[in-house]
């Protein structure tokens, strides 16, 4: 089962290479992983999508707490959490697709950030499946490149991951 | 005052109380070498090779209760310390490793002798740091005593860049540490306490499961009032042996791949199991879900929550301390009305006792051949039970664990996570270091021994007056026995040709060679070796070739398919 799990750790060197190495290490996967510094400069806080049995999910959670610049961990998955994503889409906008590609960028609330007489680039937040939704729903032969963060999640209501 | 980044180094050391350091210099330390040069306080044992000093340090720490420290200089300096290093943390063993690193300013830049020694070190570390700056070397060392002491022990490997350690700045020593991200759990949970206890009492068919966390955690006085409360028997795992005495008649022996017929049948038809400090490894509990097939209750103590239903699910787990929980586990049982199951127990061990009459660690001694079990059986009886076993990897390790009857913890020092062949000699010199007096055996085999037989040089240095007990059967016992069961007999490229003279070979380092030929010479021989008291004496025994290690459970069975001496 797919799983979102947020942790917060020491913003060092080298951490980040611990929670990565973990994965590799034990065999575990990752669908995608973000991190950034919190409004507390010597914090981080990531988020790592992955996926197994709940035994593999137990021992994920275990083993990032487990490691010593790690300094607390949430499995979202187990409560109502808010999960988001960015993707920048540059596509092809030329002709009939100009207009046609703009509408579709409405309907999924997406803006369009940059514009060359060629293309369009596109941006766009939601969950993944809402990003997946948009890239089915254009032709692809006219996507030039696209660009996604990776989930990024948070707790709904009191759900709140802090020191 | 001011002070170099190399002479707060030292001064950490001192205040940590460090005895010993183990190393080997090299361009990257020397101004840490230059400042231990200038005091007394710690005494420095130069090795032949980094991973020895590693191991050194780590039989220093296995047979005391304190943090063994290595040092070594940057590149190949740290990688020959890997080794030793994922030695220590398979079996848990707390270690401060220091390592020189190139100059700040070069680092990845392929600089003369650089590695990323963070880097590589980084899956086989509990925790490791760089120090950038002279002023964080005093609470980085401060860290890593701590970490590598509590909790779950564990090596920490501190790499400090040459500049830093010339850098000049104030020294204090900390008094306290606090890691934000690093609260283990010593206290067990009381609620889970009760439990266990209430399901111990109401058992029919108890069975106490005790590993490395006991000697690890100095609970073998706990574990024993608790196994004799409970009238259960009690199996050791290799890492676990002398955490429960085993002369005592609740022993049912080590359990595992070579344990005991009667420790592993009463894993597999216990009804409760109290698993205490142990992690139900591979070679623990051979096949999973054989394991698994049988209804019985689990119990499970350890420090490691991650150590807990990782492999094996259990019914309550207990995160805590084993030497805490096993303190209040007793109360409870203390302070209850209720009293084991007596009659109960008296089938138990009825049944246990019929297991036990199997016999399964006989063998057939001979006035011929030199039988290995003979050997450590005589090596027993001569050190009367009371030597410091140090042991290399192979069959020589599994007959000493099985017939060296541990009564005490931190006697036994082998490396049972990783199986390191060439950790005896080097281990067997930190052990006795830490103990000067004590009698001190490495049994290895001729395989095991020439990967670090370089420290004969360093024992002479340092008049180490350890016994080389080497079980020399001419090949890699364990290589061969599992290419006679289960490769047809193919002997590929386990045979060593071309062996030195060992005798000579000890003489050449200075120590006394003996070689042992004949059955009727092996006491006569260890006698006359423990006799010399002052000087190292190398073992020569030329022990029966074909002989296996049995019981045997075969490599992904279960631990009732198990392969008994008598069945071939």
């Amino acid at each position: 089962m797919r799983h979102i799990i947020s942790l917060l750790m020491e913003n060092e060197a080298g951490a980040l290479s611990r929670v990565a190495g973990l994965f590799s290490a034990r065999g575990y996967n990752i669908e995608s992983l973000t991190v950034a510094p919190t409004e507390d400069p010597t914090m981080s806080r990531m988020t790592i999508v992955t996926s197994g049995s709940d035994e593999v999910i137990e021992q994920i959670n275990k083993q990032l707490n487990k490691l010593v610049d790690v300094v607390t961990v949430m499995d979202l998955t187990d409560g109502d959490h808010i999960e988001r994503e960015l993707m920048l889409v540059k596509v092809l906008a030329q002709g009939d697709a100009r207009e046609e590609l703009k509408r579709i960028a409405d309907i999924f609330r997406g803006r369009i950030i940059d514009v060359s007489d060629k293309t369009y680039t596109i941006e766009l937040t939601g969950a993944g499946s809402k990003l997946d939704s948009f890239l089915q729903a254009i032709d692809r032969g006219l996507i030039l490149e696209t660009v996604r963060t990776g989930a990024s999640g948070i707790g709904r209501g009191d759900r709140i991951l802090k020191l | 005052m001011e002070l170099t980044g190399a002479e707060i180094t030292i001064r950490c050391l001192q205040e940590e109380g460090v005895e010993y350091i183990f190393g080997y210099p090299g361009g990257a330390v020397l101004f840490i070498y230059d400042e231990l040069f200038k005091q007394d306080k710690v005494k420095h044992v130069l090795v032949r090779h980094e991973q020895a000093a590693v191991h050194a340090a780590d039989g220093y720490a296995r047979s005391t209760d304190k943090v063994g420290v290595a040092l070594v200089t940057s590149g190949p300096g740290v990688t020959n310390a890997v080794t030793g290093i994922a030695t220590a943390y398979l079996d848990s063993i707390p270690l401060v490793v220091i390592s020189g690193q190139v100059p700040t300013s070069f680092i990845g830049e392929d600089a003369f002798q650089e590695v990323d020694a963070v880097g590589i070190t980084r899956p086989c570390v509990k925790h490791n740091f760089l120090v950038k700056d002279a002023k964080d070397i005093a609470s980085t060392l401060k860290k890593a005593f701590y970490l590598a002491k509590s909790g779950r022990p564990g090596p920490v490997l501190v790499d400090i860049p040459k500049d830093v350690s010339n850098q000049k700045t104030e020294f204090s020593y900390p008094e306290t540490v606090h890691i934000r991200s690093y609260n283990p759990q010593v206290q067990g949970d009381i609620g889970q306490i009760k439990r266990a206890a209430q399901m111990l009492l109401e058992a029919k068919r108890p069975m106490v499961y005790a590993g490395g966390g006991v000697v690890l955690s100095d609970a073998s006085k706990q574990l024993t009032e608790l196994v004799r409360l409970l009238g259960s028997p009690c199996t050791n795992t290799l890492m676990g042996l002398g955490g429960y005495p085993a002369s005592d008649k609740q022993f049912v022996g080590m359990l595992g791949m070579h344990g005991t017929y009667e420790a592993n049948m009463g894993m597999q038809n216990c009804d409760v199991l109290l698993a205490v400090g142990a992690r139900f490894d591979d070679r623990v509990i051979g096949n999973v879900a054989h394991f698994n097939s049988v209804p019985r209750k689990i119990i499970h103590i350890d420090i490691d929550p991650a150590s807990i239903s990782k492999r094996v699910k259990v019914d309550v787990s207990i995160v805590g301390d084993v030497a805490n929980v096993l303190t209040d586990l007793l109360a409870v049982l203390n302070s209850s009305k209720q009293k084991p199951d007596a009659a109960a127990l008296k089938n138990w061990w009825k049944q246990i006792d019929e297991w036990r009459g199997s016999n399964s660690l006989s063998y057939k001694n001979s006035s011929e051949l030199i039988k290995p079990q003979y050997v450590i059986e005589t090596l027993h009886k001569i050190t009367q039970g009371d030597a410091y076993v140090v042991s290399d990897v192979g069959q020589h390790q599994m007959w000493a664990a099985q017939y060296y009857k541990f009564d005490q913890p931190r006697r036994w020092i082998n490396s049972g996570g990783l199986g390191t062949m060439g950790f005896g000699l080097p281990a067997a010199m930190g052990v006795q270091l830490a103990h000067p007096g004590a009698t001190v055996a490495c049994v290895t085999g001729e395989g095991s021994i020439q990967m670090n037989i370089q420290e004969l040089s360093t024992c002479k240095q340092y008049n180490v007056p350890i016994k080389i007990i080497a079980l020399n059967n001419r090949y890699l016992g364990m290589v061969r026995q599992w290419q006679e069961f289960f490769h047809g007999n193919r002997y590929s490229h386990s045979y060593m040709d071309a062996l030195p003279d060992f005798v000579k070979l000890a003489e050449a380092y200075g120590h006394v060679g003996i070689l042992v030929e004949k059955p009727s010479d092996v006491e006569g021989a260890l006698k006359e070796a423990f006799a010399r008291k002052d000087e190292l004496v190398f073992l020569d025994f030329r022990t029966d070739s074909t002989e296996n290690v049995y019981p045997m459970v075969p490599g992904g069975k279960g631990l009732s398919e198990v392969i008994l001496a008598e069945d071939l």
